[in-house]
């Protein structure tokens, strides 16, 4: 099945710099792959030249097959942008109201209620963006990027104006999206977020793919601890396989073991050995 | 593509409602035309002898209605300019730098739609509303002199074509200026043009050809100051004598009849105008 979004050797310069430097990328339906890299690494420029706000230097971009930005892509994508605005003067409900004609849905009064009950702004359908919280707006923000069903959802920075609640409602969401089988491209700084979500990461750094693939894939041993009565004992580099080895020489040279614990890196180590300093 | 087009028109008329753009138009404007009226009023009323013994030297109700309300006219130009400038402020690169922009183009609609429709609805408000002005300070000038112009419909068109001119630059300019500087620059534009013309007028009173070349070449880059102008002369192309003479030099820029394919040039104009900021918009980087 072909990919739902699908980057091939994405360039984009801004006068001369270097913003995206040959990346390849895939999404495929259902699949959440969080996009990390520090401020500037290109991950809100590919974000964006996927939702067509940016043209492409050289490579592209296709959303199911067509050339991101055209209107059949337009049409199959929901978008949150990490400084976005709605207008004041506009209730919630109204909002989705007009995202709703823009994008041809025909879901109505029943699709505006159930989106608000989704991100749990009910109580909000006839507040007005203007006396809403930050946090509020970020929420109705992915309500919006769901108005008309999309087949993907690119957010960028979708929970960095959340509390803890609102972090914990996001990350529902986005189970369900998986379940109803929408990939979504999630671009975060919170790792933690990504880690506990994602299906795949990728770490941009300096414009360049830099590491790709399951958390789980992506952590490697850090070494095997062991608590002796003589004190704590670490084997670096030592993994799950040396663990038992490790553990009856210990008690071969008359160690009395009280605790084993196999250290692997976390997704953070993993992301700070990728970028190496390289912050924006 | 016709939904969109009336989502994005409607979206612009909430805004306007909402944020309270048209209570304040329509305060300022009744204001204005109450002054308008008790302006006229006092016009016509101490201009009965100003022509002297002899009448028909100068016509004092063609004069006094003609001056007063080519100065309406100037003044509904100018307030129809103003809310074509403010329903268009930072249409393009305003909103974008605000996050405004970028939510409304990711959708199906595409970007030239999108422009195109702030223009219908900003050219189209405010092309009513010189309309209504126009029609509002007629009645009070029959009311208060019983004086009307040569022509009706034909001037109060012509404003309403130019303040569209005036809204398709406003939006050609807010797709690469900040919203501070795209205000500051079609004013000035919009003073340039104004200020042409009466050059152009000065030109033809002192019988200076380059003067007069240098409004009319004015009037054809800027367009709407060689429509404003079309429509002061409508006003008393049939008046003739000293009386049409005198009012020949308007006391806001020149009046002058409309050159031959004016209205064609405006809107082929408009158009060309628009089509150049779709053109800057749809390459621009969100």
């Amino acid at each position: 099945m072909a990919a739902v979004l699908a980057a091939r050797a994405l360039r984009k310069s801004y006068r001369g710099k270097e913003a995206l430097v040959g990346v390849d990328l895939e999404v495929d339906a259902g699949e959440l792959l969080g996009l990390l890299g520090p401020n500037g690494a290109g991950k809100s420029t590919l974000t964006k030249i996927a939702c067509g706000l940016v043209r492409p230097s050289g490579g592209g971009v296709e959303v199911l097959g067509r050339p991101a930005g055209s209107p059949p892509a337009r049409a199959a994508i929901g978008y949150l942008a990490e400084l976005f605005r709605f207008p004041g003067w506009c209730s919630a409900d109204e909002l989705l109201q007009l995202h709703q004609r823009l994008c041809g849905s025909q879901g109505g009064a029943s699709e505006r209620a159930e989106l608000l009950e989704l991100v749990e702004l009910s109580h909000a359908a006839g507040t007005r963006v203007e006396t809403m919280s930050k946090g509020m707006q970020q929420r109705l923000g992915i309500a919006q990027a769901l108005v008309g069903s999309p087949r993907l959802l690119l957010l960028d920075e979708p929970t960095s104006a959340l509390d803890p609640v609102g972090r914990r409602i996001v990350r529902g969401l986005l189970e369900e999206l998986r379940r109803r089988d929408v990939a979504v491209l999630l671009n975060s700084h919170l790792l933690s977020e990504v880690e506990l979500v994602c299906d795949r990461v990728a770490i941009i750094a300096d414009g360049k793919l830099v590491q790709e693939g399951r958390p789980a894939d992506l952590e490697r041993p850090r070494g095997v601890e062991v608590e002796t009565a003589n004190g704590v004992k670490l084997f670096e580099g030592a993994g799950r396989e040396e663990a038992p080895e490790i553990v009856a020489r210990l008690v071969a040279a008359g160690e009395r073991i009280h605790r084993v614990e196999v250290l692997s890196s976390t997704l953070e180590d993993v992301y700070l050995d990728a970028v190496q300093g390289r912050t924006g | 593509m016709a939904r969109s087009v009336s989502t994005v028109i409607g979206y612009t008329l909430r805004e306007g409602l909402r944020r309270r753009v048209f209570l304040a138009v329509l305060l300022l404007s009744l204001g204005f035309l109450a002054l308008y009226g008790v302006g006229a009023h006092f016009a016509f009323r101490d201009a009965s002898g100003f022509a002297g013994p002899e009448p028909k030297i100068l016509d004092p109700k063609a004069f006094t209605g003609a001056t007063i309300f080519g100065m309406a006219m100037f003044t509904t130009l100018f307030l129809g300019s103003v809310l074509a400038v403010f329903l268009t402020l930072g249409i393009v690169r305003g909103d974008a730098e605000s996050g405004l922009l970028q939510p409304l183009v990711v959708r199906p609609i595409g970007r030239t739609t999108l422009l195109l429709s702030r223009f219908l609805a900003a050219a189209g408000l405010a092309a009513a509303y010189v309309l209504v002005v126009y029609a509002a300070a007629l009645a009070i000038t029959w009311q208060a002199g019983h004086w009307a112009p040569d022509h009706l419909l034909g001037p109060a068109l012509a404003l309403a074509l130019a303040v569209a001119i005036v809204a398709a630059l406003s939006l050609l300019a807010s797709t690469f200026l900040s919203v501070t500087a795209q205000g500051i620059v079609v004013f000035m534009v919009y003073g340039a043009g104004l200020t042409a013309g009466l050059l152009a007028q000065i030109g033809h009173a002192i019988n200076s050809d380059t003067l007069h070349s240098i409004g009319h070449t004015a009037s054809w880059i800027l367009p709407f100051e060689g429509l404003y102008a079309a429509s002061l002369h409508a006003l008393i192309s049939n008046t003739s004598g000293l009386t049409g003479v005198v009012l020949q030099l308007g006391p806001f820029g020149g009046s002058e009849a409309a050159s031959p394919g004016l209205i064609l040039w405006a809107f082929v104009y408009t158009a060309g105008v628009l089509a150049l900021a779709a053109a800057v918009f749809a390459r621009r980087d969100l």
